[in-house]
């Protein structure tokens, strides 16, 4: 059998339904076996679209989601979204074409060293050579990234290992002596962590996007109902735990609310579990939760230790671990700690000013009128704001490029989120700057009738750095301004087939996103908000937690 | 304070790029690192020093461990046999060829050629000892200088 449709059959038997990619030269045998197979293939206009959107699908249907693209430029275009899908831990894995053996390493035409380039942005990626270690590769590279701590996965494939003849043998059995997950947790460190949150008066439970990926939302619920635990969320834990549970204080970080970042400061215990506290979660890690010992459940024995000291590690999968967790808990109640959490709860909630077309507003009528909806983030003030006024109440109902910060991220994962779930509302809520780091997308969307509602929040401007050039770079707006009154995303949404609208005015946002809801194809609708609304509250650069400031 | 960790990883192509690269990545120093086959040919070794505190150690072990064709890390601490080679090809003119073999043997090191005005020297041995006798040969003057890095086993029965 040629190799290409061996390749093709092997995706059939991991169940790949579709695959998003762009054909070309180095990968035509691998298209032309795809020609007779039932799987869906979706042109993307870039490749980077087809990257991120094979993450979208991942994300939000818990499969492994499939591109392909061809050598050179191809390949170097799935760069970002390979990177994007490895820092917040998507399975993906991506086939490129590559020129044949015999040329590699003589830059051929359209010949990039894929392997290499993506080594430190890939979980693991392969270069097959040799015709008969193709199908255990294509085994291989969906059980890694899949398992353990999921990630992308690189295959280049040359284009004679493609044309070659071999025998359709696909493997049943994985052989990677270096790699095996940790996935029970120890038993003594369970029970060591259960000692403390039996000590423990102001416990709180940090959740992130772990939670998610391990399908453990219900045992998460569990055991904060049983200690009872307030939970804080990263922004990749959005939806681990229903936003509207009485026990859920939402995102925690740098826009997260205070009454979350006050929790997190003042406790005594954090249960980490799947977070990797970066960065904009922590703010200054030296003062960050002074008084708190830490548990840090994850199953990257890498994760624990790297950023914060850890009192309790307990290397596993967050569900198994939770589930055991909570049969050595036994409800206490903390009625200091509860009324304290609840009283900055009600002195401290989210707000914004009321005047003028605020983009905060657009987002509360989002979550009004479509709750279930799947909701992708670009990146930049659109996501804090989406993260702060969505509230998420499912697992996997919030997409967002948390590690990487891609924007463009949103607009491609809204498709392949809507790829796997046909009958689902899909929305992005973007900002004008990110929308068009992958509006050709729009295209894809058209001719494939993928009804993605892109929500612009179109304020002309770099939001997120023209805020901090705001507050820390004295007003000096050097390069944020993108807005052009000839530039409107209702003519532009038009022009591809798409169905474009204009809101100038919060009266008109309900009849624009009903309307929208109820259309059958895809819609942009162009949000002219105020330019000068900023993301707060804000921890500043530097600053600790509980060192949040509001806008004035 | 310098590390020695053993890899013991696939032999497969490009894991020596991965390490290299990994190690580049996280901002991890290597102060020298030796591949070659062990007892098995399907696995490799790598014998690496590093630099840095406990914690560097910690997480240069860890992400090594998360590369797929890693086999097993460890560190290599007190009680090991480390052995590192070096050849020099010292300035040996005739009137003190003398000193220089008498220098040799004290060192059980070999003279693995000789020219009309240089030796090659063979010293094998830990590094304190290679260093000691660079230094002595320094008065001569060396005129060129290869070290392999080193290679380390724990003692004793294998864990």
């Amino acid at each position: 059998m040629r190799a290409a449709d061996a390749l093709v059959k092997a995706l059939e038997m991991e169940g790949v339904e579709v695959v998003f990619g762009i054909p070309g030269g180095a990968i035509l045998e691998v298209y032309d076996a795809l020609y007779d197979s039932g799987i869906q293939h979706i042109t993307t206009r870039h490749e980077q679209g087809a990257t991120h959107a094979a993450d979208g699908y991942a994300r939000a249907s818990g499969r492994v989601g499939v591109a392909f693209a061809t050598s050179g430029p191809g390949a170097t275009n799935t760069v970002t979204g390979i990177t994007n899908a490895y820092m917040d831990s998507s399975p993906i894995v991506v086939f490129t074409g590559q020129v044949p053996t015999s040329l590699i390493g003589n830059d051929a035409f359209q010949e990039a060293d894929i392997s290499g380039i993506t080594m430190p942005v890939t979980k693991h990626n392969y270069l097959v050579t040799n015709p008969k270690d193709l199908l255990r590769t294509v085994k291989e590279a969906f059980y890694i990234a899949a398992t353990g701590r999921p990630g992308p996965v690189l295959v280049d494939l040359p284009k004679d290992v493609t044309l070659a003849d071999i025998e359709f043998d696909y493997p049943k059995r994985i052989s990677l002596p270096g790699y095996k997950p940790k996935t029970d947790g120890h038993p003594k460190q369970i029970k060591r962590a259960a000692e403390l949150v039996m000590e423990s008066e102001r416990p709180i439970i940090l959740a992130g996007g772990g939670v998610i990926i391990s399908n453990a939302s219900k045992e998460l619920v569990e055991l904060a109902e049983t200690i009872p635990a307030f939970v804080v969320t990263t922004l990749m834990g959005k939806g681990s735990i229903p936003e509207n549970h009485p026990l859920c204080l939402g995102f925690v970080g740098m826009h997260g609310s205070k009454y979350a970042n006050y929790a997190v400061s003042e406790s005594d215990l954090i249960i980490a579990v799947g977070c990797r506290f970066s960065d904009r979660t922590t703010g200054n890690l030296e003062k960050f939760a002074p008084d708190a010992k830490i548990v840090h459940i994850d199953i990257d024995p890498a994760e624990i230790g790297k950023n914060v000291m850890v009192d309790v590690p307990i290397v596993g999968d967050a569900k198994k671990v939770l589930a055991r967790l909570k049969k050595y808990i036994q409800y206490k109640q903390r009625k200091a700690w509860e009324d304290k959490v609840n009283e900055w709860r009600r002195k401290y909630p989210l707000k914004y000013s009321p005047d003028g077309f605020k983009p905060q507003y657009v987002v509360e009528r989002v979550c009004e009128i479509m709750p279930d909806a799947i909701v992708t983030t670009e990146v930049g003030q659109n996501q804090m704001w989406a993260a702060q006024f969505f509230k998420v109440r499912y697992p996997r109902q919030f997409i967002s490029s948390g590690g990487l910060g891609t924007m463009g991220f949103g607009f491609p994962a809204a498709m392949g989120a809507q790829v796997a779930f046909p009958e689902k509302t899909v929305i992005d809520i973007a900002g004008d700057g990110s929308f068009f780091m992958n509006i050709q997308e729009l295209a894809t969307c058209v001719k494939y009738e993928i009804p993605v509602k892109v929500l612009v929040l179109n304020n002309g401007y770099l939001g997120m750095v023209r805020q901090w050039q705001e507050l820390f770079y004295k007003e000096r707006y050097s390069a944020t301004c993108i807005g052009c009154e000839k530039t409107g995303f209702e003519a532009i949404a038009k022009g591809f087939g798409a169905v474009g609208m204009t809101v100038e005015s919060p009266s008109d946002v309900d009849d624009a996103l009903k309307e929208a809801k109820d259309i059958d194809a895809p819609v942009v609708i162009d949000f002219r908000v105020d330019y000068q609304a900023n993301v707060f509250p804000m921890v500043p650069p530097g600053a600790a937690l509980n060192e949040i400031i509001d806008e004035e | 304070m310098r590390h020695t960790i053993a890899v013991l990883v696939e032999n497969k192509p490009g894991v020596l790029a991965r390490v290299a690269s990994l190690f580049r990545r996280r901002g991890f120093n290597i102060e020298s690192l030796t591949v070659g086959t062990t007892e098995r040919n399907d696995l490799s070794r790598m014998t690496i020093v590093v630099e840095g505190d406990d914690r560097v150690v910690e997480q240069v072990t860890k992400q090594l461990n998360k590369l797929i064709e890693t086999i097993k890390v460890s560190e290599i601490s007190e009680g090991s046999v480390e052995r590192e080679l070096c050849l020099i090809r010292v300035h040996a003119p005739p009137e003190r060829r003398g000193e220089i073999v008498e220098l040799t043997n004290i060192f059980r090191a070999r003279i693995v050629d000789v020219s009309r005005d240089s030796f090659i020297i063979e010293v094998t041995g830990d590094e304190d000892k290679v260093n000691a006798f660079i230094d002595l040969m320094r008065q001569y003057g060396i005129k060129e200088l290869a070290r392999t890095g080193k290679v380390a086993m724990v003692r004793g029965n294998k864990r």
